[in-house]
């Protein structure tokens, strides 16, 4: 058995305005705040793009390996609902503005290379709130999300597991994210996925019989999308083994190729009582229940017949722009993931993690990396506590009071001070709370210069000598009596003493005692 | 091509959300056909090497920059709601 996976990605670029007009994109602004006559589609208005959305775009589909066209233009898809003021959402449809990229992925079983179909540009549709007791009652639209400006990003259907669509939807956000194109926050729906699934069954005779293709809207997850994925196939293949030979029979007449494959279709008798193709339809997934929920037979291309807009002008593309979007592009997370690990010897685990996290957390870490030229332990703070206290103060690593140059200042601190990381992490939130630099920090909690090992040595010898009992009980077999040499040491060093090198002090001590 | 009847009455119910009387959807059959019938013709002209035109203006690259501009006040904005409910527009249920 084959399963096929297809994926329909939309993010939000990161501008201030909308596609098409000025009115802010800006997340959680009160409901219907943020339209003007265009976004809500008012007669007498004319639509005109934002520059910077268009070279975003660019700069993303560049980024995917997509090759630009030179003439694109703009189309209206059709359709009705209360969310689409104008009755058609403006998009693009024959002539995109970039096609046939790819995208490399790691999974379990290796690398892959997924084709990416094309890119273009559309508007958002408004948010619709429904009557949640389910009792009919009316629902309600905000349309300041109408007219948001989306990169919709079609793969090849080349994914042939959920795992292997997950990491496609991950590489996309580190690459979209590393680029500064998207903030690709699920939650906020500046990424979503829609996913479209189906398998090949094989036959005795050698051809494979694909069921109907649904296509899961609205995923709002990474890991929904590898849930739904996984409970659609299995949904499918029950309804295969149901249907055929009653409702559905395999059209035997022809086969169809897909790639080295050679395909059958199911088809059903209509209400005129011909044998027609089962259609592909849509479905909904419900987190709860973790399963898929077919919705309605999905309409034709043409049903939504799309027509050039009439509102706005092509745009013509020179190789001269395209070189210099190319330029802006930086270097690409996967680029960036190499040099880590070779310049400053990181592990695959930590590079990734601050490659995950975009281009100035990776700043961040190397302007850390710089002042105290301990890449380790800067990568160390930067991943651990950094990235918690950002989660925390549900701040941006810009936002945050504790620049690069400021950790790498304070790493350098404590390495000389041989502070030990529980009297770190005091400093630390020290300089966070008071946005102050590490040595005032440091003079601010009144830490003294930590004793060196001579003078630790010292310590332990004259704690041993004045604690003839926990010797004595140490000699019996009992570990734990070092604890009190130690808390000796930590007394008298203000808690300040290198817990590592205390620990090993003390048991060699202990050890060459009578 | 003709258009017939039930294709009228499908395309004004899924596609234009129309609801017409059996008398309109006879005379809309006539008046469709006969723009289908204007098209084919159309259809005939010999356009090998013309290309097709996208646009009829000979304009490009029309853009604008990333610059805010003031909304509309949510009450002018909502001011030609068939139904407001706060803030939003109301609309009739869309799951029964």
């Amino acid at each position: 058995m084959h399963v096929v996976i297809g994926l329909e990605v939309h993010v939000q670029l990161l501008t201030r305005t909308k596609l098409f007009c000025g009115c802010s994109t800006e997340f959680g602004l009160p409901p219907n705040t943020a339209t003007c006559p265009v976004c809500c589609g008012l007669p007498g208005t004319l639509p005109v793009m934002n520059e910077h959305a268009f070279q975003l775009a660019m700069k993303a589909a560049l980024a995917l390996h997509c090759s630009i066209a030179r003439y694109t233009k703009w189309d209206r898809k059709n359709y009705f609902y209360p969310d689409l003021p104008k009755n058609y959402q403006i998009s693009q449809y024959d002539l995109p503005f970039s096609n046939e990229g790819w995208l490399d992925i790691e999974t379990s079983a290796g690398p892959k290379k997924v084709g990416i179909l094309r890119a273009h540009l559309e508007e958002d549709a408004g948010k619709m709130l429904h009557d949640e007791a389910g009792a009919g009652g009316d629902s309600l639209v905000d349309l300041n999300r109408t007219g948001t400006p989306l990169l919709e990003i079609v793969s090849h259907p080349e994914m042939e597991t959920a795992e292997q669509a997950r990491a496609y939807l991950e590489k996309i956000r580190e690459l979209l994210r590393g680029i500064e194109v998207s903030d690709c926050e699920m939650q906020e729906g500046s990424l979503r996925c829609d996913a479209n699934v189906n398998v090949h069954v094989p036959q005795v005779d050698g051809t494979f019989v694909a069921t109907p293709i649904v296509e899961i809207k609205n995923l709002n997850s990474i890991r929904n999308v590898e849930r739904a994925i996984a409970h659609e196939i299995d949904r499918q293949l029950n309804e295969l083994k149901e249907n055929v030979g009653k409702e559905w029979r395999i059209d035997e007449s022809k086969t169809s190729v897909f790639g080295d494959r050679k395909v059958r279709r199911l088809e059903f008798k209509n209400k005129d009582g011909a044998w027609v193709p089962v259609s592909k339809t849509t479905a909904g997934f419900d987190d709860r229940f973790g399963r898929t929920e077919i919705q309605r037979r999905k309409e034709e291309a043409s049903d939504y017949r799309y027509f050039p807009d009439p509102d706005l002008v092509p745009a013509i593309v020179s190789e001269e722009q395209i070189a210099r979007v190319k330029g802006k592009l930086g270097e690409l997370p996967e680029h960036q993931l190499a040099r880590l690990r070779s310049q400053y010897g990181l592990s695959e685990y930590d590079a990734d993690i601050l490659v995950r996290n975009g281009r100035p957390f990776v700043g961040f870490f190397e302007a850390a990396t710089e002042v105290c030229g301990d890449a380790k332990e800067a990568a160390n703070w930067a991943t651990n506590d950094v990235l918690s206290l950002l989660k925390a103060r549900n701040e941006t690593v810009v936002e945050f009071p504790i620049t690069g140059h400021k950790l790498g200042e304070f790493l350098a601190e404590i390495k000389k001070r041989k502070l030990n990381k529980q009297r770190a992490r005091e400093v630390f939130a020290e300089m966070l709370e008071s946005g102050s630099h590490a040595v005032a920090a440091i003079g601010k909690l009144g830490i003294q210069s930590v004793a060196d090992e001579g003078q630790l040595l010292e310590m332990v010898q004259r704690a041993i000598a004045s604690n003839a009992k926990a010797v004595a009980d140490f000699k019996k077999g009992k570990v734990k009596a070092a604890d009190a040499i130690k808390g000796f040491v930590m007394r008298e060093t203000k808690g300040q003493a290198d817990t590592e090198v205390l620990q090993r002090l003390v048991l060699e001590e202990l050890a060459k005692a009578p | 091509m003709a258009i017939t009847p039930n294709e009228v009455r499908w395309i004004a119910r899924e596609l234009a959300r129309l609801d017409l009387s059996d008398a309109e959807v006879e005379d809309l059959a006539r008046d469709l056909t006969k723009i289908v019938g204007y098209v084919d013709q159309l259809q005939e002209a010999k356009t090998d090497g013309v290309e097709p035109l996208a646009h009829p203006l000979e304009l490009s690259n029309v853009f604008r920059p990333d610059n805010p501009q003031p909304s509309l006040p949510v009450d002018q904005a909502l001011a030609n709601a068939p139904l407001r409910k706060g803030d939003f527009y109301a609309v009739p249920g869309v799951f029964e």
